[in-house]
């Protein structure tokens, strides 16, 4: 069967490609678009590296098809931050040093600010819940919470 | 407390500060490249075939239809490597032989494991590479597998390797076996001892193979020119480990080879071998074109090392007062399909937080069908210390005890001789075990159901071969380079020290991680020995640096060297000369380079010696459903020595996240094989490694008790947080329960079950 | 492989009954794309229904409420009403996955997997939910217990799909709440569900109420035996063992590597008593 030809927005700006069906979301943004800052860790959303929301929704992007997102907006880890100036989450995530091998990084980026702007002052509880589709082997998530609500009281200031 | 700084040139102090890792910016915002994320024009994708069977005679192997299915560019078998020789080498802090090595990377005569590769194909599309490695034809003669050690080591076990005979025995066996080699270490007189002993503690414990389950996947590109020039691209903990192994299998000189490590996405010591890297080389060189290959999840869990699972006996004496006076064990590792499991420094671990006069301890390397394990963190030690660990609890209940008392009063310190051999220097026990004595965690009451548990840990940490160049750009801004992978915030941590050294903003430097064409040979990232050995070599090129700067200065003003002098960042006259000359800046010798001698750098080559070992205590309070077995963590302090932490942050980074590895060793993780010998929970939802709702916040203390061998007295701290939770958790479920779980993982359909066994859920 | 999706019931049964290869509905694709990914189904069609606006509508119907079979967790999470009147479905629902997963699975998608361990199942059976099928022979109601037939089969026939789901309306002091055992706190599968619908009458005596079990047989159980132990009593006691022994009674669960025949059963017992425990308290504040 031919490739599926799809146009959606992805970190704001229209694209479009070519895709066979069995391939995932995840594929398209790392092996076509070459947007590598979505990682696989296990192809079965297990792990969440490779979280980006789909109109708005948090998702793992192995869980989707790339045919399915025609017409749709996906923000991605490289949309995260504006210009020069990086989001809030990622500033903190560097002073608390939140990451240490950094693979998971991106996934944990995308899933938190979807937390935030759904529940802009989260609980640890619920900040530990929201993230526990995403795998961290380095830290023991200490410093991850703590980047997470440090953010958080950030962004209330404005 | 060692001086910031080596000579009293630093007025800065970076190091002891929480500065911004220098790579962060990329890898918060995806632009950092791990191993997969390089791609090269025209390359091709490689895949394994694996054997579906954990134990079978490859009677032959047919590519022919795999190689006439249009895309496929080449299949590779065990016909294209070479047999090996029978050689020991290092492999992270671990051993390996080449003979072994080049059979777990393509199996020869047989295959060994579930998972074992046979074959690889480098084809046009990953979906064509798929389907070709449905066309390869293998015959195997399915043989009896052998999964448990115990059962292992039984005479008439499945035998894996018919020249396998038994080393360190006596008399030498004549028949071959499971069991590779009996290693011992003894200590004064064992049964002199016990007979000095008013109480002895014996037991039996088992733990589970757990992986070291780093997020990214193993992956490797290979790009091999007509003239033999290879290049490759990998997620390692060591590139200049992977030049020489790739080249011994594939008889390459290591000159031709030239490895850059991508950014590493976790290895935990499971980084430190080979698996696709020759494959991936040798595909490419059959192609001439570029070859990506990267690991599912499930080969990860089913090919890559996981750590022995193993069986250890545990017996140790104490007078009625607490003094340890006899400590036996007796540990059987599994190895995995090849020798070479960590049972030596689980031997050399067992006891060696102790002061015991009388030691002897006995390990067993056992092979068995399951893939080879690879360094897990304080490879060896988590066994066997749990196993300890635990029994200095149950003596410390017998006697009546407090549990910090007893460690306290039996605590390894200065001067102490340890079992495995030297005399410590100063170390930093009896000091965590004070600051988790201080701590309001330690003085909480806690409820029915609930327990606390405490336990201490030992890692011995290593040096090694390790380069490291500083280059002055000529606006005076600093190139740092390094031959060790950063896993966690090395560079952060050694531009620290760079920063200081030099005297120069810490902006000013900017850390890369050279290929293997850069710098001279260096050790992989292991052993908690980059930010040892690295600050080292990077105080040694300082010191080229500064006395070069010196020189030239006094060249400049025609003083005579020991007129001149480094300090804060700028070379200065002394003395008489100093109202004449005004000191110049590194920028100021940087903006002359080329008329005062050339470019100015220096180049630390060392290796590195007097790793000093860290020690550590941690602490858990937990809480048991007793209707289910489910345990919650509900707080957690950890307590080590850092000798001196170069950066805070990820000093306790590694503290954290060792922990809760602990945890999900302690609980939930294990390799579970079916009847079948298959491994059934391959992937990340079975497998089941803490998330971050199974964890409290981890409370970590830094002790810093300077290793007077180290200029800034860095100890290594990766491997000791690891070590600890196992028997931190068993103490604090023995408190809970009333029970001494001996099993891990303690999962809650083996919790429960104890629980009925006693009555104690009230359900008998 | 071919892909489409069809923007109505009726083209999506049309392009299942006249396909002759093997064929996937993909919801929310959390199950079908880790089976495709692990070269456990390769379909040669697969029918995308989320195109199709009955089943991404949540509907107030006849005092009940309706929900499209391809609405996703988060969105039934977030309907300002539903968790008022169903918290047990809600929370099973919520307990498919991680926040990701959440974004993604569906009720259509969780029961057609066919898993006796799906979260959400055991909990609209103790709902009393119906499924609304649509096939080449029109439409069709069925109890969902009625759905699953054991592992990986179903009752659906050739061309059929499921279209929504609808939760019966609510007696006054009625609620209903859903548990399940997993040895972390989030990401697994569950060892043992229990879902536990009940309604009180005005003394606070429990009137009526439906027992689910999941992951402990080969299909999701309704266990009526345990809804008996319970209706007429206010859940002393008494009740509560009889409640336990009744799960304890129906459960035929396999040793496999998520836990054992003896862990499952004594899970399933306790689970059921603490999820009547819960709904109970629901209801008389309802």
């Amino acid at each position: 069967m031919a490739k599926h030809h799809i146009e959606a927005i992805v970190n704001g700006d229209p694209v479009e490609f070519l895709c066979d069906t069995e391939e995932t979301l995840l594929d398209v943004l790392r092996d076509t678009l070459n947007l590598t800052g979505s990682k696989e860790g296990c192809a079965s959303g297990d792990c969440g590296a490779c979280s980006v929301t789909l109109d708005g929704r948090l998702v793992c992007s192995c869980l989707v098809l790339g045919c399915e997102v025609g017409g749709r907006r996906i923000e991605t880890i490289e949309g995260m931050a504006e210009g020069e100036r990086l989001h809030p989450l990622q500033q903190r995530f560097l002073e608390h040093a939140a990451l240490q091998c950094g693979i998971c990084t991106p996934g944990f980026l995308v899933a938190s600010k979807a937390l935030l702007e759904r529940t802009p002052e989260p609980t640890e509880h619920e900040i530990r819940y929201w993230l526990a589709g995403n795998l961290c082997r380095c830290t023991g998530y200490d410093k991850i919470v703590s980047a997470v609500k440090d953010a958080a009281a950030t962004m209330r200031k404005g | 407390m060692a001086e910031n700084g080596t000579n009293g040139t630093n007025g800065r102090g970076y190091v002891g500060t929480r500065t911004i890792r220098p790579d962060g910016v990329d890898k918060v915002t995806g632009r950092a490249r791990f191993g997969a994320d390089f791609n090269l024009p025209g390359q091709l994708i490689g895949r394994v075939l694996r054997s579906p069977h954990p134990h079978a005679r490859i009677v032959s192997i047919d590519t022919s239809r795999a190689e006439a299915l249009p895309g496929v560019k080449a299949v590779i078998t065990r016909d294209d490597f070479a047999d090996q020789p029978s050689e020991f080498i290092p492999a992270g802090e671990m051993m390996m032989n080449y003979k072994d090595v080049v059979r777990n990377v393509l199996a020869r005569e047989k295959a060994l494991y579930e998972g074992h590769a046979v074959a690889a194909v480098a084809a046009t599309s990953a979906a064509i590479a798929r389907r070709a490695l449905k066309l390869i034809d293998v015959k195997y003669e399915v043989l009896p597998h052998v999964i448990d050690v115990v059962e292992a080591m039984k005479p008439d076990a499945p035998l894996l390797h018919d020249d396998l005979f038994t080393v360190g025995v006596e008399p030498k066996p004549d028949k071959p076996s499971n069991v590779a080699k009996r290693v011992e270490i003894t200590l004064g007189d064992i049964e002199a001892g016990f007979k000095k002993a008013d109480i002895v503690v014996e037991r039996e414990f088992k733990t589970a193979p757990v992986h070291q389950g780093y997020i990214e996947p193993h992956a490797a590109l290979a790009s091999v020119s007509e003239d033999g020039s290879t290049e490759l691209w990998c997620c390692t903990q060591g590139h200049f480990i992977v030049r020489a192994h790739c080249a011994r299998l594939l008889g390459l000189d290591i000159g031709k080879i030239r490895v850059t490590a991508s950014e590493i996405g976790g290895g935990f010591g499971g980084k430190t071998v080979v698996y696709l890297e020759p494959l991936a080389i040798a595909l490419s060189r059959k192609t001439k074109r570029p070859v990506k290959m990267v690991m599912s999840r499930e080969e990860v869990f089913k090919a890559s090392g996981p750590t022995s699972g193993a069986t250890v006996r545990v017996k140790m004496g104490a007078t009625k007062d607490g003094k340890f006076v006899a400590g036996f064990a007796e540990l059987k590792y599994q190895a995995g399909a090849f020798q070479g499991s960590p049972v030596q420094p689980g031997v050399m671990c067992a006891y060696a937080p102790y002061d015991i006069e009388n030691v002897k301890v006995i390990g067993y390397d056992v092979v068995s069908n399951r893939p080879k394990v690879a360094a897990y963190r304080a490879p060896g030690a988590p066994i066997s210390e749990f196993a300890v660990e635990s029994v200095v609890d149950e003596i410390a209940k017998k006697l009546k005890l407090d549990p910090i008392e007893l460690r306290m009063m039996n605590a390894a310190r200065e001067g102490t001789k340890a079992a495995y051999g030297p005399k410590f220097g100063p170390i930093g026990l009896e000091e965590t075990l004070n600051s988790i004595k201080k701590t309001e965690h330690w003085n909480t009451p806690l409820r029915k159901w609930q327990g606390r548990g405490v336990a201490s840990g030992f890692w011995f940490n290593i040096g090694g071969e390790t380069c490291a160049s500083l280059t002055i750009n000529e606006d005076g801004s600093v190139s740092l380079m390094v031959g060790t992978p950063d896993i966690g915030g090395l560079r952060a941590s050694l531009t620290n020290v760079a920063a200081d050294e030099l005297g120069i903003p810490y902006e000013k430097v900017r850390p890369i991680i050279g290929d293997t064409g850069s710098l001279g040979f260096t050790f992989l990232t292991g052993g908690s020995r980059s930010a040892f050995s690295g600050s080292m070599a990077i105080v040694e090129a300082a010191k080229q640096i500064k006395a070069e700067l010196c020189a030239r200065a006094a060249k400049l003003w025609e003083l005579k060297p020991d007129q001149v002098e480094f300090a804060n960042g700028s070379v200065r006259a002394l003395g008489a000369a100093a109202e004449k000359f005004k000191p110049m800046s590194i920028a100021d010798f940087a903006k002359i380079a080329g008329k005062t001698g050339g470019p100015i750098g220096g180049y630390g080559r060392i290796n590195a010696q007097g790793a000093g070992p860290s020690l550590g205590t941690h602490l858990v309070d937990l809480e048991v459903d007793p209707e289910t077995g489910r345990v919650t963590i509900l707080r957690y302090t950890v307590a080590q020595d850092a000798g001196r932490a170069l950066h805070p942050a990820y000093v306790e980074g590694q503290f954290q996240g060792g922990a809760v590895q602990g945890i999900g060793w302690a609980l939930n993780e294990e390799y579970i094989y079916g009847e079948d010998g298959k491994l059934q929970n391959a992937g990340f939802l079975d497998y089941r490694m803490p998330v971050a709702s199974d964890v409290p916040m981890i409370d970590a203390i830094l002790v810093e008790v300077a290793n007077p061998k180290h200029p800034y007295g860095v100890r290594g701290v990766g491997e000791t947080p690891i070590v600890p939770p196992l028997g931190a958790i068993a103490n604090a479920m023995e408190q809970a329960t009333g029970i001494r779980f001996t099993e891990l993982p303690m999962s809650p359909p083996k919790v429960l079950k104890a629980l009925k066994e006693k009555g104690a859920n009230g359900k008998t | 492989m071919r892909y489409e999706a069809p923007e109505s019931v009726e083209g999506a049964v049309a392009l299942l009954s006249a396909a002759t290869g093997e064929t996937r509905v993909l919801a929310g694709g959390t199950d079908l794309l880790v089976q495709m990914r692990a070269d456990v189904v390769d379909p040669d069609l697969i029918v995308d229904i989320k195109r199709i606006a009955e089943t991404r509508s949540i509907t107030e119907e006849r005092g009940g409420w309706r929900i499209g079979a391809a609405v996703t967790g988060a969105e039934l999470k977030e309907h300002p009403r539903l968790k008022k009147v169903w918290p047990g479905v809600i929370e099973a629902a919520n307990l498919i996955g991680s926040t990701q997963i959440q974004g993604r699975a569906t009720l259509g998608g969780n029961l057609c997997n066919g898993s006796p361990a799906a979260d959400s199942v055991p909990a609209l059976i103790a709902a009393g939910a119906v499924a609304t099928l649509a096939g080449p022979q029109g439409r069709r109601d069925l109890p969902v217990e009625d759905v699953m037939l054991g592992p990986r089969k179903l009752a659906l026939k050739k061309g059929e799909i499921i279209v929504s789901f609808l939760l019966p309306p609510r007696p006054p002091r009625s609620s209903d709440a859903y548990l399940r055992f997993i040895p972390r706190t989030e990401m697994d599968i569950a060892v043992v569900g229990a879902g536990v619908s009940l309604s009180l009458d005005g003394s606070g005596t429990i009137s009526g109420a439906r027992v689910s079990l999941g992951a402990v047989a080969a299909r999701v159980l309704l266990v009526q035996e345990a809804a008996q132990a319970i209706i007429g009593s206010r859940l002393d006691l008494a009740a509560q063992q009889r409640l336990e022994a009744a799960a304890r009674a129906a459960c035929r669960p396999i040793d496999d590597k998520r836990g054992t025949i003896e862990f499952r059963t004594d899970v399933a017992a306790v689970l059921a008593r603490r999820a009547a425990l819960i709904a109970l308290d629901r209801a008389r504040t309802s």
